[in-house]
């Protein structure tokens, strides 16, 4: 494909504008409430980028936001506003769960597999529903899928308060997962390789799923029919209605995918951090997935690029929290800020840029 | 960073120790102070932690206690003290390790969510004194601190019981966890033993943490309660207490508090709080000895760790009637007389109503 000058415009320079932006702003913030920016800054930027311990933190929340994403950015395609990802990776914790609890595995790789099956069926099967709904009887899917959120986790509750708690255990949390399940950290697998990476951090081998997932999906949505058809009825349903596509089959096949890849989130965070099913085993990633999404233009790189952002800034946020008395809301604030300015304020940048550009082009020519 | 500090002299201004040596041997006072320094250093400045869980630390309620044990123990001895609100489940295993390994000692975790994690990071670091509130962890550096809710929520439930006029009490939980069960469980029986002929209404605020800070939904089900002719409403909801209580004052009802003595945010409607010490628990550990040592303390009414809160702001609804079954109730428990069914023994509540 020809990248036209604006086209990179678009991708790098837009985003690290907003970025700037954003982060200047929380720089006046903390030096609002009395703390030293810079400082403030180093310490985030040393506490996730600068060591191994740091990087198994930020590429551990990473991942988590990669599957989320894609799966925001897959229905997104088809113009289907998703907001269910967080419902559809509790269920995927369930499968996950409920797979590596009730069969004996042999090997973590036939457990990861089966896993990873369990995750994505019912990760599926919770955005089936309101997809169904939603081509057959035309209930709007951003209602149907944020209520399918609080649903999900009312049956987590019940499940986890109910049945799968350990005898006499009073927390609601299933029982840990055999050894045999365990997957392998980038630590253990760097270390043979001569790398020493810190033993302690929740990364593991699903970072490398996650990245593949990435790889499959691009070529999915623009190197295949199916994925045509998806852009297609994204951009004009009428259209593509006319093309002979069927709505109800893509709208399944869209959602369906996307329920999938944020029922994976659950292999690394319930069968590669917690290796139990806890309460809240996404913690909100399926929202920060949106997020990042849009951040990443719905692009399969994007995503990724934009996950590691977000990945750092939840890692630099831990170490602010755990260094610094900055409280953890103001945390919040930057990483809210970063979505205002890179989502939702996105014109306010793009509009004087081109405008710039399209001058400097006119004077060009005329010259 | 401003990881440690220092403070300026190692005397404080009102150390008795300060004005002798610095009287004896006025010249040698510089000298002597560093070569302490040097030597007490590791002990005396090895800050202690407390980690407070996703509900974050001004609840009003279960992890304010600990924010108050700590900050007393940080006003009594000049001492900072490292405090982190955790944002994730991933954080939990991290803040750990990231205390233990800068030698923050004891280590002080308030709730039951981190057994699982503690007892794999504990063995690491044999160095480190870990305390645990409200669960139990098996380690020669843990020490484990649990309380018997269900004897104080039997107390308040004997009050609910005697001062109910309509036979109908009503209970509005946090979060539907087994420990919100079990204090439901007491305080059902506590009703039960003073009053049989009266009624429970039990709900819970939610099934996600948000239930832990909902004071808007938590006032809804006390209004729901008193139209279904409850007139005294057990708040048990952490955060979410403070509307429970606000809804029981305006609907003219008497409520219960808990955790805290939440008696003065409505005096006249709040007919006693349950009370969990917790603060005296990060207290004591902050000041080190026996309270972070290894082992299992089980704090019930018996040895003060709960309590039912009697001040100036309830004085006028509990009449010497109710103040002696307390007593009585209090006594018996206390003695082992009545043992109060614990409900995550079984999961099950024998409590007719």
């Amino acid at each position: 494909m020809q990248r036209t000058m604006s086209d990179r415009v678009d991708i790098v320079l837009i985003p690290i504008i907003s970025l700037f932006l954003a982060f200047s702003i929380s720089a006046l913030i903390i030096a609002g409430i009395g703390e030293d920016p810079f400082e403030a800054a180093a310490l985030m930027v040393s506490g996730a980028l600068g060591s191994a311990y740091g990087w198994g933190y930020t590429l551990y929340y990473a991942t988590n936001f990669i599957f989320v994403g894609l799966a925001f950015a897959v229905a997104f395609h088809a113009r289907l506003f998703n907001i269910g990802g967080e419902g559809q990776a509790m269920l995927g914790a369930l499968g996950t769960a409920l797979v590596a609890l009730h069969i004996p595995w042999p090997h973590w790789s036939l457990a990861l597999l089966g896993c990873g099956i369990g995750a994505a069926l019912f990760g599926a099967f919770w955005a089936l529903i309101p997809a169904w709904m939603q081509a057959r009887r035309g209930s709007h899917i951003v209602i149907t899928t944020i209520m399918f959120n609080f649903i999900a986790a009312a049956l987590l509750n019940y499940l986890l308060v109910n049945h799968l708690r350990p005898e006499g255990s009073v927390a609601p949390g299933s029982a840990l997962f055999p050894d045999a399940v365990h997957l392998p950290t980038l630590h253990d697998i760097l270390s043979p390789l001569g790398f020493a990476f810190s033993k302690s951090t929740p990364a593991n081998i699903t970072a490398f799923l996650s990245v593949a997932a990435a790889i499959l999906l691009w070529f999915f949505l623009w190197r295949t029919r199916t994925g045509y058809e998806i852009r297609t009825f994204g951009h004009s349903e009428n259209a593509a209605r006319y093309a002979g596509i069927d709505p109800f089959r893509i709208t399944l096949i869209a959602m369906g995918l996307s329920g999938a890849l944020a029922g994976l989130m659950a292999l690394n965070a319930t069968m590669g951090e917690s290796e139990r099913l806890i309460l809240n085993p996404t913690e909100g990633a399926g929202f920060i997935g949106i997020a990042v999404a849009l951040m990443g233009r719905c692009h399969p790189l994007g995503i990724v690029l934009a996950s590691i952002l977000f990945g750092f800034l939840y890692q630099g946020g831990a170490e602010l929290a755990l260094w610094t008395s900055i409280p953890r809301e103001l945390i919040v604030v930057i990483q809210a800020l970063v979505i205002l300015f890179t989502g939702a304020l996105d014109n306010m940048v793009r509009m004087p840029i081109e405008r710039l550009l399209a001058r400097s082009k006119r004077a060009r020519s005329k010259a | 960073m401003k990881t440690y500090h220092r403070p300026r002299s190692i005397f404080s201004a009102d150390d008795p120790m300060r004005g002798s040596i610095s009287a004896a041997i006025p010249r040698l006072r510089g000298l002597v102070g560093s070569l302490l320094l040097m030597l007490v250093a590791p002990m005396v400045w090895a800050q202690p932690a407390v980690i407070y869980d996703l509900g974050g630390k001004f609840d009003k309620s279960f992890s304010e206690m600990a924010y108050t044990g700590a900050k007393r123990w940080g006003d009594e001895t000049g001492g900072r003290f490292l405090e982190i609100e955790l944002q994730s489940e991933a954080q939990r295993e991290q803040a750990l390790r990231r205390f233990a390994e800068r030698g923050a000692n004891p280590v002080v975790m308030v709730g039951f969510t981190f057994a699982t994690t503690l007892e794999i990071v504990a063995p690491d670091y044999p160095e480190t004194n870990f305390v645990i509130i409200d669960s139990v962890v098996e380690a020669p550096n843990v020490r484990s601190v649990v309380f018997n809710e269900h004897e104080a929520s039997y107390l308040v439930g004997v009050m609910a019981g005697l001062a109910t006029r309509t036979d109908t009490v009503g209970i509005v939980g946090g979060m539907d966890i087994p420990l919100i069960r079990r204090v439901a469980c007491g305080y059902a029986l506590g009703v039960e033993a003073a009053n049989p002929e009266a009624r429970v209404i039990r709900n819970m605020t939610g099934t996600t943490s948000a239930a832990w800070n909902d004071p808007i939904k938590g006032a809804e089900l006390t209004r729901s309660q008193a139209a279904q002719k409850a007139d005294v409403v057990f708040a048990a909801a952490g955060g979410t207490n403070v509307g429970i209580l606000q809804a029981a004052a305006d609907e003219g009802i008497l409520s219960i508090g808990a955790d805290s003595n939440q008696n003065h945010l409505h005096p006249g409607s709040v007919l006693t709080s349950m009370l969990k010490r917790v603060d005296n628990i990060v207290y004591e550990a902050f000041k080190g000895g026996e309270a972070a040592s290894a082992g299992v303390s089980v704090m019930g009414l018996a040895n003060g760790g709960l309590g039912v809160a009697l001040d100036e702001h309830n004085a006028d609804l509990v009449d010497a009637k109710m103040k002696a079954a307390v007593d009585e109730a209090f006594d018996a428990i206390a003695s082992g007389r009545i043992v109060v069914h614990n409900y995550t023994d079984d999961s099950e509540c024998p409590a007719n109503s």
